[in-house]
C-alpha cells in the first residue's frame, strides 16, 4: 500500500478552486461519501456561506440492471434551490466519469443549475465517457487492479490509500 | 384356473395367519394354504419369494367419477388394481349422485365390464344429496346399494335427520355419514389452529365435528340405527367415538390415509395439493388418530380417493379443489403407518382388509377357505416415486406427489383371475 | 413437506429479495434495508422533478383482483417514479369466472414482456402461486392476498414507527380491530416482532381474534383501555361493513362504545403515543374524529410514506440477479 498525502493534495485542490471562483456565489455539492468530507473542508476554507448538497447517486447509476441496488442507500439532500445556481460538484476520485455522469442528471432532476464545475482531489485518468474535471488536487496514473480510497480519521483527517481491487 | 402361489408372506389378518407357506385357487376361490389339495395341477405357478400375499384390499372410499365423466371408471378401476385394491366402495357424490335405481344398476354394468376391482356402491341418503328429502333407499338398496350415505356434512335440519336414520332402521338399513355439521363449518377450507390462524385462511373448527357426533350418537341412543362414521379428523371427536364404543352404540368409524400422516403444518405457503376434506390438522389431531387405529376407536383407513384434474389444484388454495389421488398410494402409506408406529403387519393390513368386509358385511377380505380369491402380492421393499408418470388414475395431484414410498402391488387377482401383473402393466420389473 | 413449498419462495439461491410476498420469513436485514431504501425516496419526493431512471424500460402490471383504488394507486404513483412503464389491469372476479384462469392470465401477460406483478387477490395465497409459476426473471408483488398478508402495508407502518420512535427496542405496539380479517394485522405483527419490538398486543372482541396469536409473540387484550394502556403506539384497524351486523359484532355503535378509539382512551396511552391506520377509517366507528385529525395522528403522513416503501420494494426487487 503506498500513501499519497491527501492533506497536501487537498490544499492544492482548495488553492485551486479558491482562484477558479473568484467573485462568484458559489454552491458546493458533494457525492457520497468522499465527496461530501472534500465539500464541507471546501465550505469552511473557501468561506462559503450556502450549505453544502449532498447526493448519494444509487438512483442514476447506469449498472442498475447489471449489479442491482446499492444494498446501503442514502437520502441525498439539496437545501438549496438549484435552479439557475452557480455550482462545484465535488467527488474524491474521478476515474471513468460515470459517477459523475450520474451526480449531473441526478443535480437536473432537482432543477437547472446556471453552471456546473467539477472539483475532484484525485484524477486517475481512465475515462470512458467525455468527463472533464474543471480543478484537480493531484492527477496520477494507476493500474486498472489499483483503487484509490479516500478515507478520514476521527480526527477529520484526510488519507488515501491504493489498495488491491478484490474481484466484485 | 388353478392357481399356486408359492413361498410368499401370507398374511391374512381375519385368521391372524403371517408366515412364509404357499397359497392355492380353484374355480376362483381359496382352496388351500399350505399343502397343495389332493389332485391339484396348477395351471399357473407364481413365485411369490420375497413378497407378501395378502387379501386384496378393500377400500371403504374411492371415487370413480362415474357417472360424471365418460369412461372415468375404467380408467380408475384400473388404478386400483394397481394399487392392490380388489373392493371399492364408491361414494354417491357422483354427477348427477346416485339417487336413482337406474343410474345404480348402469353403475354396476360397468363396472362388471371393466373387469377391474369389485364395485360396492353406496346410494345417496337424500334426494339429490339435499339433505331435505329421503331417496328410495329401500328401492335402491334392491338395485345393489350396500348402504347410504350423506356426503359433505349432515343434514342441516335435525328434525330431518332423526326421521331419515328412523326410516333407515325400518328396513335395517346402515347409514354412513359425514360427521360436520355445517354452520360450523362454514366456509373453512383448513383446520382450526395456529397454522390457519397464521395463514388468515378461514377455518374449521372442531367443533363442527363434536357437535355432530354429539347429535349423532344421541339420536343412535333414540332409534337403534346402524352408523358408520366417514373420515374422523380431530383428536375431540375420535374420544367421543371411544366413548361411544365403550356404550355399545353399533358405530363403526374410518379415517383418511393422509390424516394418518399429514398434519396441517404440511400446508407449508399455500400448497394446494393438502387442501383436503376433511382439512388437514394438528399434531395432537394426528397423534390421536394414530392412537384410535392402535386402540380400535377407529376400525378401517380409506384412501378418499378424489381424482383432480391438475388446472383445479393450480387455483389460490381456497379455491383449490380438495382432495387427491388415493388408491395407488393406500398401501404404502398404510405400511410407512406400521413401520412408523410399531403395530404388527397384519394388525396394519386389517384396517384395509377384514376390518372394512366386517363394515361392509361383505365375506371379502379374507384368505379363508371356501372365500372368493381376491389377493393381492406385493413387494414391501419395491421404491417408486409419486408422479404423474408412475400414476394410473386421471387425477395427477397427491399430496404424496414426488414423494419416495415403499411397497407397492405387484400382482393383483380379483375371484382368482390375474387382473393386474405389473410385469405386463405400468412400469416395474415383473416376476 | 414437500421441499420447493418448504422454501421460502421469495428470496432468490443468494438470498437477495425477489418476490415480495409476505414479511413473514423474511431476515430483519432485508426489511431494514427496504426502510433505509425508503429514506432516498422521500426525499427524491420532496424534489421539482420527482421520478428516477431506476426501473425505465421495465414494464409494472397492478393485477388487481380486488378492488381498491388506493393501494393500486400509490403503487402506481410509486413505479411512475421509479421510470417504470405502468399497466392496470382491474380484473374482477366474474371476469375470471368467464373462463380464463388465473395462470392463464399470468401467462398472456408475461407474453406482452411484463416484469413485474403487483398482485392482490381475494385468495390467500394466489401470489404465491403466482410466484412458482412465472418465469424467472418476473418479480411479484403481494398486494394483498386474502386474510392472510398485506407486506408493504406492514413495511409502511414499521418506516412510520421508525420516523416517529427510531428505536423499535423498547416500544409497546397495540393493534386494535377486526384482526381475524386482517392481512394488514398479520404483516404488522411479523414485521413488529422481526425488527424486535418486546410488546406487541392485539386488541378486540372474541369474535374477531384468529388463534394463534400467543404463539405468533402477542399478548392478546379484549378490553381497550388495558390493551392500550401505556403504549407507544396504537394501530387501529377498518371495521368492514359486513361484520358489523350478525353474528361477529351487532353494531357498529356497541363496537365503538368499547373499541372505538377517542380522546379520552388515548390518554391512558403514553403522552407522545402516535396513532395509526390503514385507511380508509370508518369514523365514528372505530375511530374518533377528534383523534383521526388531532395532534398525535400520523395517518396522513403514513400515505407519503407509502409511496417512498413501495418505491424501494420495487427497486430492491427489481434489482435482484437472476437465478442461475
Amino acid at each position: 500500500m503506498i500513501e499519497l498525502d491527501a492533506e497536501a493534495v487537498y490544499r492544492s485542490l482548495a488553492a485551486r478552486l479558491r482562484e477558479e471562483v473568484v467573485g462568484r456565489d458559489i454552491r458546493l455539492v458533494g457525492v457520497h461519501t468522499g465527496g461530501v468530507w472534500l465539500a464541507q473542508r471546501l465550505k469552511q476554507d473557501l468561506h462559503v456561506s450556502h450549505e453544502v448538497g449532498i447526493l448519494d447517486i444509487s438512483f442514476y447509476r447506469d449498472d442498475f440492471s447489471r449489479s442491482g441496488l446499492n444494498p446501503s442507500v442514502r437520502p441525498s439532500s439539496i437545501a438549496f434551490d438549484v435552479e439557475g445556481s452557480d455550482i462545484v460538484l465535488v467527488d474524491d476520485v474521478l476515474y471513468t466519469g460515470r459517477t459523475v455522469r450520474a451526480a449531473m442528471n441526478e443535480l437536473f432532476d432537482y432543477g437547472r443549475p446556471a453552471r456546473i464545475d467539477l472539483a475532484v482531489l484525485i484524477d486517475r485518468g481512465g475515462r470512458e465517457l467525455p468527463i472533464a474535471p474543471t480543478v484537480v488536487g493531484r492527477r496520477i496514473e494507476v493500474p486498472d487492479e489499483i483503487s484509490v480510497v479516500l478515507s478520514r480519521d476521527d480526527d477529520g483527517r484526510l488519507h488515501l490509500t491504493l489498495e488491491q481491487r478484490r474481484e466484485a | 384356473m388353478k392357481i399356486a402361489i408359492r413361498s410368499g408372506r401370507v398374511v391374512d389378518p381375519a385368521s391372524g395367519h403371517d408366515a412364509v407357506a404357499d397359497l392355492f385357487i380353484a374355480d376362483g376361490r381359496i382352496a388351500a394354504l399350505g399343502s397343495a389339495p389332493d389332485g391339484f395341477a396348477a395351471e399357473r405357478e407364481i413365485d411369490a419369494r420375497g413378497l407378501v400375499v395378502a387379501p386384496g384390499l378393500v377400500d371403504l372410499c374411492a371415487r370413480m367419477r362415474e357417472p360424471g365423466a365418460e369412461g372415468a371408471l375404467k380408467r380408475e378401476m384400473r388404478a386400483a388394481l394397481a394399487g392392490g385394491v380388489t373392493g371399492v366402495v364408491c361414494p354417491p357424490d357422483t354427477d348427477p349422485p346416485l339417487d336413482e335405481p337406474g343410474l345404480v344398476r348402469m353403475l354396476r354394468q360397468r363396472s362388471r365390464e371393466a373387469a377391474g376391482a369389485r364395485l360396492y356402491p353406496l346410494g345417496a341418503l337424500t334426494s339429490a344429496l339435499k339433505g331435505e328429502a329421503l331417496a328410495e333407499i329401500e328401492t335402491l338398496a334392491e338395485a345393489g346399494c350396500i348402504a347410504f350415505m350423506q356426503t359433505g356434512a349432515l343434514p342441516q335440519d335435525n328434525g330431518v335427520l332423526l326421521q331419515i336414520l328412523r326410516y333407515a332402521r325400518t328396513f335395517d338399513l346402515p347409514t354412513w355419514l359425514r360427521p360436520v355439521e355445517t354452520t360450523l363449518a362454514g366456509d373453512g377450507v383448513a383446520g382450526a389452529g395456529v397454522v390457519a390462524g397464521r395463514l388468515g385462511l378461514p377455518a374449521v373448527s372442531a367443533l363442527a365435528e363434536t357437535v355432530a357426533l354429539y347429535t349423532i350418537f344421541e339420536m343412535q341412543r333414540e332409534t337403534g340405527a346402524r352408523i358408520h362414521l366417514c373420515r374422523l379428523s380431530s383428536a375431540a371427536g375420535i374420544a367421543l367415538v371411544r366413548q361411544a364404543k365403550r356404550e355399545g352404540l353399533p358405530v363403526t368409524a374410518d379415517v383418511c390415509i393422509h390424516h394418518v400422516h399429514l398434519t396441517d403444518v404440511d400446508i407449508g405457503f399455500f400448497n394446494p395439493d393438502y387442501r383436503l376434506d376433511p382439512p388437514l390438522r394438528s399434531q395432537r389431531d394426528r397423534d390421536a388418530i394414530v392412537a384410535g387405529l392402535a386402540d380400535g376407536t377407529i376400525d378401517a383407513i380409506c384412501s378418499d380417493h378424489a381424482p383432480v384434474a391438475e388446472d383445479d389444484k393450480l387455483r389460490p388454495f381456497g379455491e383449490a379443489a380438495p382432495g387427491g389421488t388415493g388408491l395407488e398410494t393406500l398401501l404404502p402409506l398404510v405400511l410407512k403407518w406400521c413401520g412408523s408406529s410399531g403395530v404388527s403387519l397384519t394388525t396394519a393390513l386389517s384396517k384395509v382388509t377384514s376390518a372394512p368386509a366386517t363394515i361392509l358385511h361383505e365375506p371379502t377380505g379374507r384368505l379363508a377357505l371356501g372365500a372368493k380369491a381376491d389377493v393381492v402380492l406385493f413387494d414391501p421393499a419395491a421404491h417408486w416415486t409419486v408422479d404423474r408418470a408412475e400414476i394410473v388414475s386421471r387425477g395427477g395431484s397427491s399430496p404424496f406427489s414426488g414423494y419416495e414410498l415403499l411397497g407397492r402391488a405387484m400382482m393383483t387377482l380379483v375371484g382368482g383371475e390375474i387382473r393386474f401383473d405389473r410385469a405386463y402393466g405400468s412400469g416395474g420389473n415383473g416376476r | 413437506m414437500k421441499p420447493e413449498f418448504g422454501r421460502n419462495p421469495q428470496l432468490n439461491r443468494n438470498g437477495e429479495l425477489h418476490h415480495l410476498l409476505s414479511i413473514e420469513g423474511l431476515p430483519r436485514a432485508i426489511v431494514e434495508r427496504i426502510l433505509a431504501t425508503a429514506d432516498g425516496f422521500i426525499n427524491v419526493a420532496e424534489r421539482e422533478v420527482k421520478n428516477v431512471p431506476l426501473l425505465r424500460g421495465r414494464s409494472v402490471f397492478n393485477l388487481f383482483f380486488e378492488n381498491s383504488t388506493r393501494t393500486r394507486t400509490t403503487f402506481e404513483i410509486a413505479a411512475r417514479r421509479l421510470s417504470a412503464d405502468v399497466f392496470n389491469l382491474d380484473i374482477t372476479r366474474s371476469s375470471t369466472a368467464k373462463g380464463e384462469s388465473l395462470l392463464d392470465t399470468i401467462d398472456n401477460l408475461t407474453a406482452m414482456q411484463a416484469d413485474m406483478f403487483v398482485v392482490r387477490h381475494a385468495a390467500g395465497g394466489a401470489p404465491y402461486l403466482i410466484a412458482r409459476h412465472v418465469a424467472p426473471h418476473v418479480h411479484v408483488i403481494n398486494a394483498g392476498d386474502g386474510r392472510h398478508a398485506h407486506p408493504t402495508q406492514g413495511l409502511l407502518d414499521m418506516y412510520t414507527i421508525r420516523h416517529y420512535k427510531r428505536d423499535f427496542s423498547r416500544l409497546t405496539v397495540a393493534i386494535v380491530g377486526d384482526i381475524l380479517h386482517s392481512r394488514v394485522a398479520r404483516s404488522d405483527i411479523h414485521a413488529l416482532t422481526t425488527l424486535g419490538v418486546p410488546e406487541v398486543r392485539a386488541v378486540g372482541p372474541l369474535t374477531l381474534l384468529p388463534e394463534g396469536l400467543e404463539s405468533m409473540g402477542v399478548r392478546v387484550f379484549t378490553r381497550l383501555d388495558e390493551g392500550i394502556r401505556g403504549a407507544d403506539v396504537i394501530i387501529m384497524l377498518r371495521l368492514q361493513n359486513e361484520r358489523m351486523r350478525g353474528a361477529l359484532l351487532p353494531s357498529a355503535q356497541e363496537y365503538f362504545r368499547n373499541y372505538g378509539l377517542t380522546p379520552e382512551r388515548l390518554q391512558l396511552a403514553k403522552p407522545d403515543a402516535i396513532v395509526m391506520h390503514p385507511g380508509p377509517m370508518n369514523r365514528g366507528v372505530e375511530i374518533d374524529s377528534r383523534v383521526a385529525d388531532g395532534a398525535q395522528s400520523v395517518i396522513l403522513p403514513q400515505v407519503t410514506f407509502g409511496i417512498a416503501v413501495r418505491m424501494a420494494v420495487l427497486s430492491i426487487a427489481a434489482s435482484s440477479q437472476r437465478i442461475q
